[in-house]
């Protein structure tokens, strides 16, 4: 075309990144890549070939790591690890700021090699992908510069086995590799099959920066691989993927006392009420689901908008869809590049059939598409429910679903009606609504008028069948931290119940005590046991000491429905919540003297351990007392005109098993913490000595605490785990006894993604203050939420 | 070249258009940051952007020291904006490329007027009391007709800003109704002086009330305002712009005014035109700049262009 034509039309041309330093590297490399294990470059027996889906073209082959092959990058990794920890946090950051001032001299072929790889726009990786990785490395060589004085009493995990996806390559090992390595930790990383090339670029940058031999270590291969990484010797499992995959990671390593962490699908809402701007809003969209062809866990998929606007509000979208522009990864004049591989273009076409079949609607922009390579247009989806396919399930492609809404109620309720809880993304000039409609979102990740911003320094993560886990912030710390004394706990024993000594039960005289009922305790109420069954309680002298109700999975029911039905406490002030627990302990103390009696008969304490016992849950009481109104979230500042606002949110209903010993103690100082932060519990009390749960809840009955807050399941040893486990509306379960039936828990809980605190088969000592300090029971108790808020008005 | 195959006649004043209309500053940014790297502009379409944009500019002096000299000098920049040999080199020596119109203060349209006869180039005369607007009506009123009669087809007026600042819109209508009237056949561009506007809502809402009275261009600034044109404010304008077109069927055109200086910035510009408003609003009978050293920057590129050195200001004609 000449330049006299080109005045006619008009037209871009195409603007083509130069790719030729990249193809000089994969020549360099003979187009074949090994394993990066110990710091050196290894062979593995099978290879697979790696494709530019823009093109189809073949870019290299790329090792097939074999589980020896993993096994060996694992004990690299293993004799790595104690000097690694040891350099530091100092000279671990040295480490980690080299790496990011590497990224940042090497991030146009970075850039390009992503992007040919993956397919995705050059300018996301250019733009977007590649400095986010490098703002990871420089805001964890941070971390780790303050490790020992912001995490006193904390050491790393040890070894981290990470298995990423491959629609942020990059991005993602650096969510991974950055805190594991700042937190002291080393590690195996398996990059996703479609996407190996630039972490093994990043390998290489390793070497450059000098890290030690076995630090990092990338095995390359597909899912075995990661099955046979999960399953090897490591001490923490990070895995960024699929919901269906996590649950099976979940199951499978459940009871091996590895340490989990999980970032899994989404289905996020992108609510657009009247009140926003909507030509902000429909190009808030394109950032949405429009970003990486709608590859991505966050998208947000989901459109709900005010029904009033929404048909002015689709004309406009629909306009903007047909100005996207779709090509060749490297065109730096596109919108939307290419579908990473075949098989999820596969994946999506089967979706889009069957939500056709089922009535909905399918509008494909008029976009034109690149005549080879792997490409699937901008998609919008109408006439669907709530039922629908296509709205229920993720379909990580550039496909829209909407649905209208009334009212704000009624937004935020679809908005929760999923599954998922990863991401929300809301529009309203209304500051007031926004700032009401933010926290009642089921999501780690709030946007408000904007969508998909991501920093460092703010943890993402999700809830739900999202995953668990943050990566980002102090709590992605955490999730590569353990306290020091963890390792130092002795193993569990539950309590038998003695024999009695022959000629030592207690001579009846007289007329008989009056008959006490200990009952169940739900929704505010002493209720009896659904089974209509007792158990009989021993004193410490194997002597019937009285019958509690043998508790059973319709008890539990009964529960988790009072519990959920108030949900209100959440909602009331941190002070009230606060009142009400030192009202609980100001009732205990008067009535010390009895629960040191009970303690006595039941368990054989002294008299002074008794004391020391019920002083202790009266000092714990006041102890979640005043951290109620001080486990406060932060504000970041991320690097925008704005805040992101972290929020402490309650996890909801969460279910706690307690232990044998410190009877009382341990069920009130995880009861006051779990509610001090508005949770709602459902406590199951030591299965020996229950009778101290069903004295306390004639504590609770006279210190105003609303009905449902706590419920109190007496029940056969282990008998309630599994029910529990499985309840879906049971959002956390804490569980202190054995090692199996925490394994049996943690697998039946992987259902519904609960978030479970398993003692493992070890002991806690109830008593040590340090080792129950609040902040750590609190930490379990809340999820982060952040909600990002630009701002700005002023012309 | 006939600007007048877009005409707006405006629409009655109708309050509850404006209630609707709301610009969050922060998502309008966004979108403004991530353009150029949607959309690079290389090579021959890099070509065809510079031409284009020479031909969308309204040439512009607008100082107290201008004599008629100045202005004859400045005419003859706007028939032969690019050195012919730079023309035939990029293979377009026969486009007849001069820019989209010269813009002058009153007293030196009727310099403006001859110099350019013969050519299609028409003359635009900022009116109303440019820059502030604050004269007598009467003085405004006469200023555009004085303008028309010798020889302006464009009239660049400027609202009172009180009104928009005071959320007066009827009073704006009113005010720009009462331009077009006199303006008559001559094509009128509205001046909101943006810089001076509070936000970008307001900005808005001024836009789409010009427009409802009459405007057949919407303008940002005098270039006098301590801000002039900016990428977000435009793109904010532009979109009222897009509103109007659905609701009326009317197209009205826009143009950015002063800070306009690189060709790289022009190009930014032609692309948010096309992508918000399309292919339509890049010619100048929809589309201007309001520059004055913007076209020797231009003028440069393509010398690098043409011939693979690059250029010195000294090499080009002075407007």
């Amino acid at each position: 075309m000449t330049v006299k034509e080109k005045l006619e039309t008009m037209e871009y041309g195409p603007a083509m990144e130069s790719r030729s330093n990249v193809d000089a590297w994969l020549d360099g490399h003979g187009r074949a890549f090994g394993l990066f294990i110990g710091g050196k470059w290894t062979d593995a027996e099978s290879s697979f070939p790696t494709y530019a889906p823009a093109t189809g073209e073949k870019l290299a082959d790329i090792a097939s790591a074999s589980a020896d092959d993993v096994n060996s990058a694992i004990q690299a990794a293993r004799k790595a690890q104690p000097a690694w920890e040891k350099l530091g946090g100092h000279g671990r950051a040295r480490y980690l700021y080299a790496v990011a001032r590497l990224v940042q001299k090497h991030s146009r072929i970075l850039a390009v090699l992503e992007s040919l790889d993956n397919g995705k726009p050059i300018r996301e990786s250019r733009d977007i992908d590649i400095p986010l990785v490098a703002r990871h490395f420089y805001h964890h060589a941070g971390w780790a510069q303050l490790l020992e004085a912001e995490f006193p009493d904390h050491q790393a995990l040890g070894v981290a086995g990470q298995v990423i996806p491959w629609n942020f390559p990059l991005l993602m090992l650096a969510w991974k590799i950055a805190p594991a390595l700042a937190a002291g930790n080393t590690v195996v990383l398996k990059p996703a099959e479609y996407t190996s090339l630039t972490a093994l670029m990043f390998a290489e940058l390793c070497v450059e920066a000098g890290l030690p031999d076995g630090v990092v270590n990338i095995v390359t291969g597909a899912g075995e691989t990661g099955a046979s990484l999960v399953a090897g010797d490591v001490d923490k499992v990070a895995f960024t993927g699929s919901t269906e995959v996590g649950k099976t990671i979940r199951r499978q390593i459940a009871g091996s006392g590895k340490a989990l962490t999980l970032e899994l699908g989404g289905k996020s809402p992108y609510i657009v009420f009247e009140d926003a701007d909507l030509d902000g809003a429909v190009e808030g969209l394109v950032d949405a689901i429009w970003f990486n062809q709608g590859q991505v866990c966050c998208a947000g998929s989901r459109l709900l908008v005010q029904e009033g606007i929404a048909d002015k509000f689709l004309t406009k979208v629909k306009a903007r869809m047909s100005t996207l522009r779709v090509g060749h990864s490297l065109d730096k004049c596109i919108d939307m590049g290419a579908v990473v591989d075949q098989v999820q273009k596969d994946t999506i076409e089967a979706l889009i059939a069957d939500g056709k079949k089922e009535g909905a609607t399918v509008w494909h922009a008029p976009c034109s598409l690149p005549e080879e390579g792997i490409f699937y247009p901008p998609t919008i989806v109408t006439d669907v429910g709530s039922d629908s396919l296509l709205v229920r399930e993720e379909i990580f492609g550039p496909v829209l679903t909407v649905m209208t809404f009334r009212t704000q109620k009624e937004a935020v309720e679809l908005a929760n009606n999923t599954r998922y809880g990863l991401a929300a993304t809301i529009w309203s000039e209304n500051i007031s609504r926004t700032l009401e409609v933010a926290p009642a979102l089921m999501a780690g990740v709030v946007w408000v008028n904007g969508t998909n911003m991501f920093d460092a320094a703010v943890g993402f993560g999700g809830r739900r069948e999202s995953g668990f886990g943050r990566e980002g912030g102090a709590e992605g710390m955490l999730a590569y931290l353990k306290p020091k004394d963890a390792s130092k706990r002795a193993d569990y024993k539950p309590i038998a119940v003695p024999a009695p000594r022959p000629g030592s039960a207690p001579k009846q005289t007289g007329l008989p005590a009056v008959d006490t009922t200990a009952k169940l305790y739900i929704g505010g109420k002493q209720a009896r046991p659904d089974g209509g069954d007792s158990l009989v309680v021993h004193d410490h002298k194997g002597h019937e000491a009285g019958l509690v109700g043998d508790g059973n999975y319709k008890d539990i029911r009964n529960a988790v429905e009072a519990a959920t039905a108030a949900a209100g406490w959440a909602g009331q002030t941190s002070h009230l919540r606060a009142q009400i627990l030192y009202y609980i302990a100001e009732n205990l103390s008067v009535r010390a003297d009895e629960f040191t009696a009970r303690l006595i008969s039941l368990t054989g304490a002294s008299k002074k351990a008794a004391e020391q016992e019920v002083e202790a849950s009266i000092r714990r009481l006041f102890d979640a007392a005043a951290f109620a109104d001080k486990f406060e979230g932060r504000v970041h500042e991320p690097p925008i005109r704005g805040v992101a606002i972290a929020m402490h949110e309650p996890l909801g209903v969460i279910g706690i098993i307690c232990p044998d010993e410190a009877p009382l103690l341990a069920m009130v100082t995880l009861a006051a913490h779990a509610i001090a932060v508005g949770n709602r519990a459902v406590v199951v009390p030591s299965a020996r000595y229950p009778l101290l749960a069903t004295d306390f809840y004639q504590i609770l009955e006279t210190s105003d605490l609303p009905a449902g807050v706590l419920n109190i399941i007496t029940a056969r040893r282990d008998s309630l785990n599994v029910p529990l486990a499985k309840h879906y509306g049971v959002d956390g379960l804490w569980y202190f006894g054995g090692l199996e039936q925490s394994a049996e828990i943690e697998i039946a809980a992987a259902d519904n993604m609960k978030r479970t605190w398993l003692s493992g088969g070890k002991a806690y000592d109830w008593f040590s203050d340090p080792l129950l300090a609040s902040r750590r029971i609190l930490e379990k108790s809340v999820e982060v939420k952040n909600i990002w808020v630009p701002y700005g008005d002023a012309n | 070249m006939s600007t007048n195959a877009y005409v707006n006649d405006g629409i009655p004043f109708d309050p509850a258009v404006l209630e609707g209309i709301r610009v969050n500053k922060s998502a309008t940014e966004r979108r403004i940051a991530s353009l150029g790297g949607r959309r690079a502009v290389k090579k021959d379409a890099q070509l065809a952007f510079m031409l284009k944009a020479i031909s969308c500019i309204d040439l512009t002096t607008l100082s107290g020291d201008d004599t008629p000299g100045k202005v004859q000098r400045m005419c003859r920049k706007a028939r032969n904006p690019v050195r012919h040999d730079i023309m035939e080199a990029l293979g377009v020596g026969d486009l007849s490329l001069t820019t989209g119109a010269v813009c002058v203060y009153h007293p030196m349209v009727k310099v403006a007027v001859s110099t350019l006869q013969g050519s299609a180039i028409p003359v635009a005369a900022v009116s109303t009391g440019f820059p502030a607007g604050l004269a007598p009506m009467e003085t405004r009123l006469e200023e555009v007709r004085r303008s028309v009669a010798d020889g302006a087809t464009e009239i660049d007026i400027v609202i009172t800003r009180e009104h928009a600042l005071l959320g007066n819109w009827q009073a704006l209508y009113d005010e720009v109704r009462a331009f077009k009237d006199v303006c008559g056949e001559a094509h009128m561009k509205t001046i909101l002086a943006t810089g001076q506007l509070a936000s970008l809502t307001q900005i808005a809402k001024a836009s789409m009330v010009s427009m409802m009275a009459g405007s057949d261009f919407i303008k940002t600034s005098t270039g006098m305002e301590g801000v002039n044109a900016t990428l977000p404010v435009s793109l904010t304008m532009i979109r009222q712009i897009r509103d109007y077109l659905d609701m009326t069927g009317i197209k009205v055109g826009y143009k950015p005014a002063g800070g306009i200086k690189t060709a790289k910035d022009a190009v930014l510009y032609l692309v948010l035109m096309k992508e918000e408003l399309g292919r339509e609003w890049l010619e100048p009978e929809l589309f201007r700049f309001g520059a004055s050293s913007l076209l020797g920057d231009l003028e440069r590129q393509l010398e690098y262009h043409a011939f693979g050195g690059y250029s010195a200001a000294y090499r080009h004609a002075l407007g």
